[in-house]
């Protein structure tokens, strides 16, 4: 199946998000759509799966008009789509997601769960996508959801497969062996638009390249093309990949972390028993997938959920009671990997958020009263030393852009003195101009002498800014590493093989450092 | 320097296991919960001079049905020796999870009230004496309408649309059903006009919250307020002359079809088959929501809508389609349960009759975390605890007033301490836009 | 076909969050377009009731049967009903001096009360539980009214802060369950209504609190030590009901406390990664509401003397639902939705004395003017009444959590 888009046009007020977009996708061929974070690509997919209406342009399927209202026009087209954020029911099982929509009865509506669940079986063994079918989707890691999420496309019997920055939630083995079912794929004769911000994916497997750019076309290129002339065209200027730092002026443990361990609401032990210790003037990356216990870490060392069991350790003083207010307080700063959840009020003003957690200062207010005019004076500064791009220190945070809503909660977090900087995700979903902005500040806290902890899923950026290299795999730290070992060793880290490569994870000795 | 420590415990050698906090708050709960339960049985059974009570197995007292007697002190110490035996289970952490845990928890239940009814009925002197009645017809009764407005809230909920206007749509059931049945002679007809009613204010909720995306819990406050105002003004226009008034408000009421067979079951056989058409319906609604929710491709679109509607969509499924669907069906539910005010018990319509048990209705959808069934569970529980405080208000044991009040404190120990933080469907509440 | 036809744009800011982004200067631009479809919802309602008072006035119904030989008769007889009923309305709520003090005593308790759910609601909660908390206030306001022998002026005090007191406690009860328990603050409101009403009928036919020499469920009224003074003709503690607004605006917009309810309102999660306490803060929250439908109380029983009934606290506290939502997330708006809903009310009384319109009317034109406020795409549909941005409800959404 041939398809094509010419002219496709989406606006959404004054503001273009696609324009005039041409892209043909030849049957059989692994497309990819490289662009950075907020370029347009994700608006361009959903208009082709029938979820946004364009404003302009049609859609051609084998060079006839085709018009997708909804997702089940793109569907019975032969469309298939993998989202970013999957798409799946957590409380029904893998056979009811993959019959939803086009449901296996027994006649009069009357649901088959007996043929749904054959069904996945049987594409599950065909394509080599290991699922089952009865379990329940919530309780599946991520990379079996993003299987969940193909089958789901295959039983439509997609013969586009869109698959929208699958890449994201996996391990660099998953990493391959979706690349690996990808091609498969593709000899079965689907085509696979591949839509993704990361250089080393494109070329690893793609036959045709698309570089988009706030919403236009700004080339196609080849596979074979050097990483830094992809980089320059999805960003529109020579892009320095690395972040230029010194060698750490490593102190003293700030932050001391004892056995910790984490049960979740469900009863599963999240955290296993970790234990590590941030330095001052050192960027202690975590690494790892996902769901693997990185986010309830964190949050039990600043007291937003209280630890099971263990210590931590606060210049030597015991937090591990404490609430966030007074982990705050301590001079912990803390930059959530959820912004729009944990980060910030959409509904408040820039001004307001400046000083989401600062309002208590004496800086800011006397007694119960707020002090407008300092808040005022430091939505001022802030904005001007940050680069908050916002029309006013009144609007709302929702009317900001991903990258600026970032730099507001890394603002408010760099406003006081910090002894630990706890950053999630710092740059997730941000776009390239201020991830470097972003990275620049976090070394430059470093610099400053502060212990920093970094997690990220992204394995470039743990690389771009840690010093040490810690990795989570379900629950517990399996290895910590410095920056200098190959991607594939710590690949194998995130995937849980510590036990057969312990020497070269080199685990010396377990217990507090 | 290319290595570092690294601490890497293995689980095994973990010194102690860490226990759950939920099992721990479970503990709590249960032994917190038996403790009272024991103590105030202890009180039943103590506070009793003359333990003699009266009986009968009917609801009131006819030829068939006869007092007799009974010597209550040795069913109250029963209840304090069941709710003790819980108490124990739960303080050494071995009160049993899953069915059995619900069957001791139910007999720990039945006991504590057959315990209580003991001292209740027990010392009430010389003259007259009431005598303990069978409760299940009454609860059934009062049950109708909750759990029929409960499955009306399920319906809406699981598929995304917050329904507090139940109260509203039991009004306006209640009055059309009334004037439908009045105008034809016909209480069948009564049942129509309380459906169409109901599915009306559906209609109104599924406008406003589904075409114009108002927040629902405020639309359904006024939604109450709509359907209380407009049903008082609507009666105010009856006139009172009883020439015209009979066209408009005087509906003959649903008679009693007694099914054979089951009907002769003894105790509980009259109270549930010898009930009017609208308690039958009332069961068969049960068991068709629950089917229709989980066995049918309908019912899986349904909850895929309350659930993620985006991931509905994204499937082809027409979100706003499919809530419109589940909202106005529910209508035809809570219609029915509005009707019962009116043709299905006393019979004209009168200024807010249904007084507010709409409200216990969502309740019961709370407590019953959503689900058909324990929906309807929970509905029969507040039939019962109605049922009971009319029940006891026949004698001076407690004062009537404040035993009104009890239905609702049970809602809110049991939203409290049963339910606490519950997982309704997640889309709940959320009209759905594309982006 | 596709399900909806509104589509958001991803980088402007969604509409409802419009009244947080305003600048000193061009705050009443802002709130243009909100007074536009408020206006406009009131016409609408008006309309529709029309239609009711039409088709519920006798003449009119009679003229109807000879339609279609005299159409003249319906036009004129149901343009009289109309002209009737809303003259009286007008008249019976601000066309003389006496109506407009009654408009003023009885908007004075919704103000109140419809300060304390938005209090809540900004707080992100539903409190469905004024009506409970007025009560609570008003058999404390009542006892202390009429039970005590004080000298005025402290006793007057003095019951004003029982009935606040016993308020903030029947709120932060369900305030307290909520951050405890979890147990959701509709249903326990809700049922909280319930127990008061149940409380204050056992209460009245108690000796303590029941008229002497009555069998009837009647306190005395309060004793005169006990009330507010007259001035014009209006109670003084109207006052008191604006004041109770602006320290709500104070507390909402100027103070520490406010800024973390605004915050815990909006998004929990981030407010508690702030270091907010979450639950004490809802808590709070909660105790306040009912401290300002507390006050409501007292402008009832201390303001207009009201003896203690099991009604004494009439619809206002779910008036002031509606009275909150009419507001929207400001804190002027329930002052002018609690003026309006008061002016209904008393005009409504006038309509029925005057043209015979059932009481009821003034209850339906409340819930119609608050569904259109709420869907100001309905009534711009409806009206063709063009607006450049709306402002949809600023409240919590579904059920929490």
């Amino acid at each position: 199946m041939k398809l094509e888009m010419r002219g496709l046009t989406r606006r959404f007020g004054s503001f273009t998000a696609n324009d005039h977009i041409d892209l043909t996708i030849e049957p059989g061929e692994i497309h990819c759509l490289l662009g950075e974070n907020g370029a347009g690509k994700s608006t361009l997919m959903n208009m082709l799966y029938g979820l946004l209406e364009p404003t302009e342009g049609e859609i051609l399927v084998d060079g006839e008009p085709a018009d997708f209202d909804t997702p089940g026009d793109a569907i019975a087209a032969g469309i298939g789509m993998v989202h970013q954020h999957f798409m799946l029911v957590p409380v029904f099982t893998v056979a009811e997601n993959v019959m939803l929509g086009r449901e296996q009865t027994r006649g009069l509506g009357i649901l088959d769960r007996g043929k749904a669940a054959e069904l996945v079986r049987e594409l599950s063994t065909r394509y080599k996508l290991a699922v089952d079918p009865t379990a329940l989707v919530e309780n599946l890691p991520v990379g079996v959801q993003q299987r969940v999420e193909i089958i789901k496309a295959l039983a439509n019997e997609a013969k586009v497969l869109i698959l929208d920055e699958p890449t994201a939630v996996l391990t660099p083995q998953e990493i391959d062996e979706l690349m690996d079912i990808m091609r498969a794929l593709k000899k079965q004769g689907t085509s696979i638009v591949f839509i993704t911000h990361k250089l080393r994916e494109v070329k690893a497997v793609g036959d045709k390249i698309t570089v988009i750019r706030r919403g236009k076309v700004v080339g196609t290129a080849s596979p074979d093309a050097p990483e830094a002339e992809l980089a320059e065209m999805m960003v529109g200027r020579a892009v320095n990949l690395t972040v230029g730092k010194e060698p750490p002026k490593v102190g003293k443990p700030v932050l001391e972390v004892n056995g910790v361990t984490v049960v979740d609401d469900r009863g599963t032990t999240v955290v296993r028993d970790v234990s590590f210790d941030a330095r001052g003037g050192e960027v202690l990356g975590i690494a790892g997938v996902q769901g693997n216990g990185q986010t309830e870490l964190i949050k039990s060392l600043l007291g937003i959920i209280r630890p099971d069991a263990g210590k931590v350790l606060l210049e030597g003083q015991d937090i591990s009671r404490h609430g966030p207010k007074d982990s705050l307080e301590a001079g912990i700063g803390y930059i959530p990997e959820d912004r729009a959840h944990d980060g910030y009020v959409s509904s408040f003003s820039v001004r307001e958020n400046l000083v989401l957690d600062l309002y208590r200062r004496n800086d800011f207010s006397r007694g119960a009263a707020l002090k407008l005019d300092a808040i005022e004076k430091n939505a001022k500064a802030r904005i001007e030393e940050f680069d908050i791009r916002t029309e006013n220190m009144n609007s709302s945070l929702a009317s900001l852009s991903g990258g600026n809503q970032q730099k507001v909660v890394v603002a408010r977090e760099f406003s006081r003195p910090l002894k630990v900087l706890i950053a999630s995700q710092p740059t997730r979903g941000v776009d390239v101009g201020s991830i470097e902005f972003i990275h620049k500040r976090i070394i430059e806290e470093r610099d400053r002498g502060t212990a920093v902890i970094i997690v990220s899923t992204e394995l470039d950026e743990i690389y771009a800014l840690s010093d040490r290299i810690a990795v989570m795999y379900d629950g517990r730290i399996v290895g910590t590493v410095t920056p200098d070992i190959p991607r594939e060793q710590i690949g194998l880290l995130m995937a849980g093989a510590h036990d057969g490569h312990e020497t070269q994870a080199h685990e010396t000795q377990g217990g507090a450092a | 320097m290319s290595t570092t420590a690294t601490a890497t415990a293995a689980p095994e050698t973990q010194p102690t296991r860490i226990r759950e906090r939920s099992d721990v708050h479970r503990q709590i709960r249960l032994v917190v919960t038996f403790a009272i339960a024991t103590a105030l049985c202890i009180f039943f059974a103590l506070a009793v001079d003359d333990p003699n009570v009266r009986y009968i197995l009917g609801e009131r007292v006819t030829k068939e049905f006869q007092p007799k007697d009974l010597n209550g002190s040795w069913v109250a110490w029963l209840a304090v020796a069941v709710s003790a035996v819980a108490l124990v289970l739960a303080a050494v952490n071995r009160f049993p999870r899953g069915a059995a845990g619900v069957v001791l928890g139910v007999l720990v239940g039945l006991m504590f009230y057959l315990g209580f009814l003991m001292w209740v009925y027990a010392d009430q002197g010389e003259g007259f004496t009431a005598a303990i009645t069978n409760p299940i017809p009454g609860t059934i009764r009062i049950a109708t309408p909750l759990v029929l407005g409960a499955l009306a809230g399920v319906l809406c909920e699981r598929a995304g649309v917050i329904n507090i206007a139940i109260e509203g749509q039991f009004l306006a059931g209640a009055f059309f059903a009334a004037i439908a049945a009045s105008l034809a002679f016909q209480p069948y007809t009564g049942l129509l006009g309380g459906i169409l009613a109901g599915v009306g204010i559906a209609a109104l909720l599924g406008v406003f919250a589904l075409r114009y995306q108002v927040n629902q819990v405020v639309l359904g406050v006024v939604l109450v307020a709509l359907a209380s105002g407009l049903t008082s003004f609507l009666l105010g226009q009856i006139p009172g002359d009883p020439d015209v008034k009979q066209y408009f408000n005087e509906p003959p009421t649903l008679p009693q079809l007694r099914i054979p067979g089951l009907a002769d079951i003894p105790v509980v056989g009259a109270a549930l088959f010898d009930q009017t058409v609208l308690v039958y319906l009332m069961y068969l609604s049960v068991a068709l929501v629950t089917f229709l929710l989980y066995q049918t491709r309908w019912g899986l679109r349904v909850r895929s809508v309350g659930e993620h509607p985006k991931a509905a969509d994204t499937v082809g499924i027409k979100v706003n389609r499919t809530r419109w669907q589940a909202v106005l069906l529910g209508g035809v539910f809570a219609g029915l349960g509005g009707a019962y005010y009116t043709v299905g018990s006393t019979g004209a319509f009168d200024r807010d009759v249904s007084a507010g048990t709409g409200f216990i209705a969502l309740a019961a959808v709370i407590m019953g975390r959503w689900h058909p069934l324990g929906a309807t569970a929970a509905a029969v529980f507040f039939g019962f605890m109605l049922n009971l405080q009319t029940q006891i208000s026949f004698v001076d044991k407690l004062p009537s007033e404040l035993l009104g009040a009890v239905p609702y404190l049970a809602t809110i120990i049991a939203v409290a301490g049963f339910v606490g933080r519950v997982r309704p469907p997640a889309a709940d509440g959320e009209p759905y836009v594309k982006s | 076909m596709s399900d909806v036809s509104v589509q958001e744009p991803a980088k402007s800011p969604p509409p409802e969050r419009k009244g947080e982004a305003r600048e000193e200067g061009n705050r009443w631009a802002a709130y243009l377009p909100t007074i536009k479809t408020t206006v406009a919802a009131v016409v609408l309602a008006l309309l529709i009731g029309a239609l009711l008072i039409i088709f519920s006035t006798p003449r009119v119904i009679e003229s109807l049967k000879y339609f279609f030989s005299y159409p003249w008769d319906f036009f004129k007889f149901a343009g009289i009903a109309v002209w009737d009923g809303y003259t009286a309305l007008v008249k019976g709520s601000v066309g003389s001096w006496n109506s407009i003090e009654r408009t003023l005593e009885r908007a004075a308790p919704l103000i109140c009360a419809g300060l304390g759910v938005s209090l809540a609601f900004r707080s992100g909660l539903f409190n469905i539980g004024a009506q409970g908390q007025m009560l609570a206030g008003a058999i404390a306001a009542g006892y202390v009214g009429f039970h005590f022998d004080f000298p005025p002026g402290l006793h007057l005090l003095l019951a004003a802060v029982a009935a606040i007191a016993a308020g903030a406690v029947w709120g932060g009860i369900a305030g307290w369950l909520k951050a405890a328990t979890g147990a959701h603050e509709v249903i326990s409101t809700i049922m909280l209504n319930y127990v008061a009403r149940f409380l204050m009928i056992y209460l009245l036919g108690k000796e303590l609190f029941q008229r002497p020499n009555s069998n009837d469920r009647l306190s005395p009224p309060p004793a005169e030590s006990a009330t507010f003074p007259q001035v014009f003709g209006v109670h003084t503690g109207v006052l008191l009901a604006f004041l109770a607004a602006l320290g709500v605006w104070w507390l909402l917009e100027r103070s520490t406390t406010g800024f973390e309810m605004r915050a815990v309102g909006a998004n929990p999660s981030a407010a508690a990664t702030a270091g907010m306490h979450v639950q004490r803060t809802y808590f709070l929250a909660m105790a306040l509401a009912g401290a300002l439908a507390g006050l409501a109380a007292v402008m009832q029983i201390l303001g207009q003397q009201d003896s203690l009934t099991e009604n004494v606290a009439g619809t206002v506290g779910f008036d002031a639902i509606t009275v909150a939502l009419l507001g929207r997330a400001t804190t002027l708006g329930p002052v002018l939705g609690g003026l309006l809903f008061g002016a209904l009310s008393s005009g409504g009384l006038a309509m029925q004395a005057a043209a015979g319109v059932p009481p009821e009317l003034a209850q339906v034109l409340q819930a119609l003017i608050v569904l259109f406020v709420a869907a100001p795409a309905l009534v711009r549909g409806v009206l063709r009444v063009k607006a450049e941005g709306d402002g949809g409800t600023v409240l919590a959404k579904g059920w929490g959590g």
